[in-house]
């Protein structure tokens, strides 16, 4: 068989104008920007690759343009794909992707925000990360703009889509929410209860996140990563570390590997137990949550004595892990984890039987699996509407090529598809947990430390309990981390929920949010 | 029916008595960085090893003195300081309930002569170290843009006695988000779990600011929520209390001096109580509740 790289030189011929291997799994196609669709296009259509991301770059101190890559998965060989582009200072416009690709939507808008490149053809222009009182001419991920920069307010107003016509009425809800929740603002488009538009203005939760890294130590970038979105601490802070990892060649110790797997599906576990909890309490009943909640808990302080903080912090660190788990700590979170299994099961079971739990969560919130395929779906959110992706497996990082674990697929794409991915995903931890721990060897925590490579780039990635979550790291000439790009499965995932309250009643709207459960500070960053 | 009943009983009571909110973390919780004044040589290896500038050292050569400076008001308690000292002069022992009334009292001050501190062989110039731009340890409320908004009466004076008289049994809080990484979200909802049962302390969480009694904040304000906290807070009736829950919430923690973010809460609204921790524990939430309350039982 011939390589994929042979076959898109024939195929695309002098739209390419270098292919090389970066590290083993990644691989980078050079292109000018006026090609970049027709590439696009072959390496989805004809390869079947998978969009993941865009990032852009201010490089124009190597080379006087902006860097633009285009990150593609490749599931059937285990690669990464990058397209990568000029987009020249003074000609700062490039060709917009979105109608033929519409999960680059938010992507190429938020490119045009935070860097000041124009998305020619882009269906929807508007802002999307800075609100109204942002001036204008203000691009943070410029190399000229000084993290430090206060910026003056000034008066704007957002243009929503408006629906018009007879008895139409207009719901805003946010950013300060009834519950506990992070702020985003949403407005509804009602004819009495029936939702006939969504319209969700987030981004109220932006820190400069990225900004905030370029420059960092990899162990204070590792801090950062731990809180871009809380719950969500450990997946990103491993990504992260993966990337910065394969920039410095540095060896992860197997038992390490093993250690991180336990860790990530503890993490798993207790999002999981919260998102069920979540849907109980939203339809009102009140013995789910309160189990749940008590299941999540127990689950909290095993992190805390296994790992000193309860949200699973400060866990990973560059080369390997900083908590080890003992013979007896083994044996003992085995027995724990056991019991935990056991109270689950008898509280879901009961779950399962409750008509005005099951009444609410049917057919609620579908999300048909084109939708959820043309808008890039991941994780649970796209396993429950019948899109077999996981990155554990796809993509296996860690020690997860060693260990044997089930992806549960539903297909009809409501609440209740997205509640049994959940369950069926707590199973799979608790096993992949007793497993890790019996496979995990002796061995040291943590490899030799070394300085990242000057001049790369590198993508660490983790199947978060949200879903994919990628960073992509890129160093200077000096070794200094100059752009650190987050990827967060809620990114991904927030427009789906426009579509998934169509033709639904306003009151379910809480029900089918929690279901998604969507981290706002991930996608704010 | 009965076997909801069966599970329930078979579940028996979890809640945690009052008692046991007070005592110690298990074994292995990192908690806040303790300094052993005894050992530390004032190196300055730790200052570098601090993500947030918590830990910060001045010298001043005319006196012959280096001050050492830890601010828990900054410390995301990620344990960094610890295994980089030389002298195992940091130890981190699970102190959690941290939770105090003005700033000053986050601030911890030890000085040392400097001709001893170049002794040491590890010894780093302050010149060569990371430095805070300024000293954030006084509430300033007048740097927020929409502070203007606030009345004089609500920056200034507050009827504090009024407010313990008037909330003695129960207590409305409204949680505003304004921009956390959702981890305090994540302890503060724990606080409403049958373990910690806030609500037999008469706390609820309540759905609007209008019949909230206090405001409970998270996150470094970012400036896209600094107008939306601000109108959260005009909109709680008076007298009302604010307590700033986490790093973020005191100083902007690891997002501090960034374009995006405002930095501390008292920024922009003025705070009664502020809660350090990444995020606190939800035993030291309650405590730093009861601390906005006077009603901190004694041991």
């Amino acid at each position: 068989m011939k390589p994929v790289f042979q076959k898109l030189k024939e195929k695309l011929g002098s739209a390419i104008l270098e292919v090389s291997e970066g590290t083993a799994k990644e691989w980078r196609v050079f292109a000018a920007k006026d090609s970049i669709l027709r590439i696009a296009e072959c390496l989805i259509e004809v390869f079947g690759m998978r969009f993941l991301f865009l990032s852009g770059s201010d490089t124009r101190k190597e080379n006087k343009s902006f860097t633009l890559h285009y990150v593609f998965s490749y599931v059937h060989q285990d690669q990464f794909w990058i397209v990568q582009t000029r987009v020249e200072e003074k000609d700062p416009q490039f060709p917009s992707l979105a109608p033929f690709l519409p999960q680059v939507n938010w992507h190429e808008r938020e490119v045009q925000d935070l860097l000041g490149l124009v998305a020619v053809g882009h269906p929807d222009p508007r802002r999307l990360v800075f609100h109204e009182d942002w001036p204008q001419g203000f691009f943070p991920l410029r190399k000229d703009f000084g993290p430090h920069q206060k910026i003056p307010r000034t008066a704007a107003l957002y243009a929503f889509e408006r629906v018009e016509g007879e008895g139409i009425f207009e719901i805003p809800v946010g950013p300060v929410h009834a519950g506990i929740i992070e702020p985003g603002h949403f407005r509804f488009s009602v004819a009495g209860e029936g939702i006939l538009k969504l319209e969700i203005r987030h981004f109220y939760t932006h820190k400069g996140t990225e900004k905030s890294g370029e420059g960092k130590t990899p162990e204070h970038l590792l801090c950062l990563a731990e809180r871009i979105s809380g719950d969500n601490s450990l997946a990103h802070a491993v990504a992260c570390t993966q990337a910065l990892e394969s920039l410095g060649q540095i060896e992860v110790p197997s038992r390490a590997q093993f250690l991180r797997v336990v860790f990530l599906e503890m993490e798993r576990l207790h999002n999981h137990m919260s998102d069920i909890a979540g849907i109980a309490l939203d339809v009102a009943f009140s013995f789910g949550a309160s189990q749940l909640m008590r299941v999540k808990e127990t689950l909290l302080s095993l992190n805390e004595e296994l790992a000193g903080t309860r949200l699973l912090r400060s866990v990973v660190t560059l080369g390997g892990v900083r908590p080890d788990i003992s013979e007896v700590k083994k044996e003992w979170l085995i027995q724990e984890i056991k019991k935990i299994k056991d109270d689950f099961d008898k509280t879901i079971q009961l779950l399962w039987q409750v008509d005005s739990l099951m009444d609410r969560v049917k057919t609620t919130g579908t999300i048909m699996k084109e939708v959820a395929e043309v808008l890039g779906g991941v994780g649970p959110v796209a396993r429950a509407s019948g899109i077999d992706r996981d990155l554990r497996r796809d993509h296996p990082y860690a020690a997860y090529k060693d260990l044997f674990f089930r992806v549960p697929v539903f297909i009809e794409g409501d609440v209740e598809s997205r509640m049994k991915v959940k369950v069926q995903e707590v199973y799979e931890s608790f096993k992949l947990i007793h497993d890790a721990l019996q496979a995990m060897p002796q061995g040291s925590l943590c490899g030799a430390v070394k300085l990242l490579a000057p001049s790369q780039s590198a993508l660490g990635y983790v199947e978060s309990p949200r879903g994919e979550c990628f960073h992509w790291i890129v160093t200077d000439k000096s070794g200094m981390i100059s752009r650190w790009k987050i990827q967060s499965p809620s990114f991904s995932n927030w427009p789906l929920i426009e579509y998934a309250v169509l033709e639904n009643i306003v009151p379910d709207f809480p029900l089918i949010n929690k279901s998604m459960n969507l981290s706002y500070s991930g996608n704010d960053r | 029916m009965f076997r909801i009943l069966k599970k329930n009983m078979e579940t028996g009571k979890v809640t945690l008595p009052r008692t046991a909110l007070t005592a110690k973390a298990p074994e292995g919780f990192l908690g806040a960085p303790e300094v052993d004044p005894a050992k530390c040589t004032g190196c300055g290896k730790c200052v570098i090893a601090c993500p947030t500038k918590a830990l910060t050292m001045v010298d001043r050569s005319a006196e012959d003195k280096r001050f050492c400076h830890l601010s828990y008001g900054d410390c995301i308690f990620c344990g960094l300081c610890g295994p980089v000292c030389s002298h195992q002069a940091i130890s981190f022992k699970g102190k959690f309930n941290l939770a105090v009334r003005t700033k000053k009292e986050l601030h911890l001050q030890s000085s040392f002569s400097l001709s001893d501190c170049r002794k040491d062989t590890a010894f780093i110039s302050s010149n060569a170290l990371p430095a805070k731009d300024q000293a954030d340890d006084v509430q300033s409320f007048e740097q927020g843009d929409f502070s203007s908004r606030l009345s004089m009466e609500e920056t200034g004076l507050k009827l504090k006695d009024k407010i313990h008289g008037l909330f003695g049994r129960s207590l409305h809080i409204r949680e505003v988000d304004a921009g956390s990484c959702n981890g305090c979200e994540v302890e503060i909802v724990n606080l409403s779990n049958p373990v910690y049962d806030a609500e037999r302390f008469g706390i609820h969480f309540v759905a609007s600011p209008r019949h909230a009694d206090m405001l409970l904040v998270t996150g470094p304000v970012t400036r896209q929520m600094e107008l939306a906290l601000v109108k959260t807070y005009a909109a709680i009736p008076s007298p009302k209390l604010v307590v700033a829950c986490g790093t973020c919430a005191i100083s902007g923690g690891i997002f501090e001096g960034n374009y995006a973010v405002v930095g501390g809460v008292d920024r922009s609204v003025p705070v009664d109580v502020y809660m350090p921790g990444c995020p606190p524990r939800p035993q030291a939430i309650l405590h730093g509740i009861f601390l906005a309350l006077d009603k901190i039982p004694v041991v």
